[in-house]
């Protein structure tokens, strides 16, 4: 289940940015990659949300700075890595 | 012309929401009716008889997450979001010489930012599906300012305006539509609440028939705007005053 939830997550940046999986690192922040921009950034909070089934903050949605800070950000909301 | 679409509305137990509410479910939508006082969707539409569904939603417009949980439940009972409906509104009439920063507070907070946090989580559902209304009430007075005295009310539909077409720029390449409807002079409490010589000027001012609006003739427009007919509608603001003036 831990692991389905990291694949998952790791999925949703793929398709929502369209990127290679070995990008997916804590040097992926929001802004670093043309794709994640404010619109990508609405996307892939979209996708998440849908996909884990959950509705998110608007502070946390502000937050979420990073691929590896929005793994803390999903743990509140009981999405276990 | 509604038929099964999924709508939120904001402060829908009396005035313009309540046509609004009305005529959705008539035209058979499932609307979420939206009020701050408990019981008080059920006691306005209590014998309302429609072709849709109108179920009672209780939050405060302000309570951002009051409003999370609204649209979590929204979501677990319905899966999506056709229209959104930014209705709740305040008037409060203050010079600007005696306007405190607390009633200034008080009417931005459910007239322009509680509108920013509704979207905020209706665009997340509606850009999943890729389809969407967003429909905000604005005012005349958002256009070309309001009576003296009503500086903070005037601004914050002027805010809603902007708002409005700036949203439709960001949204539209999601197929979420966002438009704003300017009433004018609309029979309703908030109308009614104001000095009646001053009614009576207003509307001698008003081109068509000098004559009071009905709310639902503003709640036909938000039917259209809501409905796949208006799909090429963004970005705009309706005036539905009758042609007036302040």
């Amino acid at each position: 289940m831990t692991n389905h939830n990291k694949s998952d997550y790791d999925q949703l940046f793929i398709e929502s940015f369209s990127i290679e999986a070995a990008t997916l690192n804590q040097s992926l922040i929001y802004q670093s990659i043309p794709a994640w921009d404010s619109v990508g950034h609405m996307t892939l909070i979209a996708s998440i949300e849908e996909k884990f089934n959950i509705t998110i903050e608007i502070d946390d949605i502000i937050n979420f700075s990073s691929y590896t800070v929005g793994i803390e950000i999903l743990k509140k909301y009981g999405v276990n890595f | 012309m509604l038929n099964g679409k999924i709508i939120l509305v904001t402060g829908s137990n009396r005035g313009i929401g309540k046509s609004i509410v009305e005529r959705f479910a008539f035209n058979g939508a499932i609307v979420y009716a939206n009020a701050k006082k408990h019981d008080s969707i059920e006691n306005t539409f209590f014998d309302y008889k429609s072709n849709g569904k109108i179920i009672p939603i209780y939050f405060d417009v302000t309570d951002r997450e009051a409003i999370r949980q609204a649209f979590i439940r929204i979501k677990n009972e319905q899966g999506r979001l056709d229209c959104l409906v930014n209705n709740a509104g305040i008037l409060v009439d203050t010079t600007i010489t005696m306007l405190n920063s607390a009633t200034l507070r008080k009417i931005f907070d459910v007239n322009v930012f509680a509108v920013f946090d509704l979207i905020s989580y209706a665009s997340r559902i509606m850009s999943k599906q890729k389809s969407g209304s967003i429909i905000n009430i604005s005012s005349i007075c958002g256009d070309e300012g309001g009576m003296r005295g009503q500086t903070a009310y005037s601004s914050s539909k002027g805010a809603i305006i902007a708002l409005t077409k700036t949203a439709a720029k960001e949204l539209g390449q999601f197929n979420i539509r966002v438009n704003s409807i300017a009433p004018g002079f609309i029979d309703t409490d908030m109308f009614r609440s104001g000095p009646t010589n001053i009614q009576q000027q207003l509307v001698e001012g008003v081109y068509l028939g000098k004559r009071v609006g009905l709310p639902s003739e503003v709640a036909e427009l938000c039917v259209f705007l809501a409905s796949d007919n208006s799909s090429y509608i963004n970005g705009e603001n309706i005036r539905v005053d009758g042609f007036a003036h302040i």
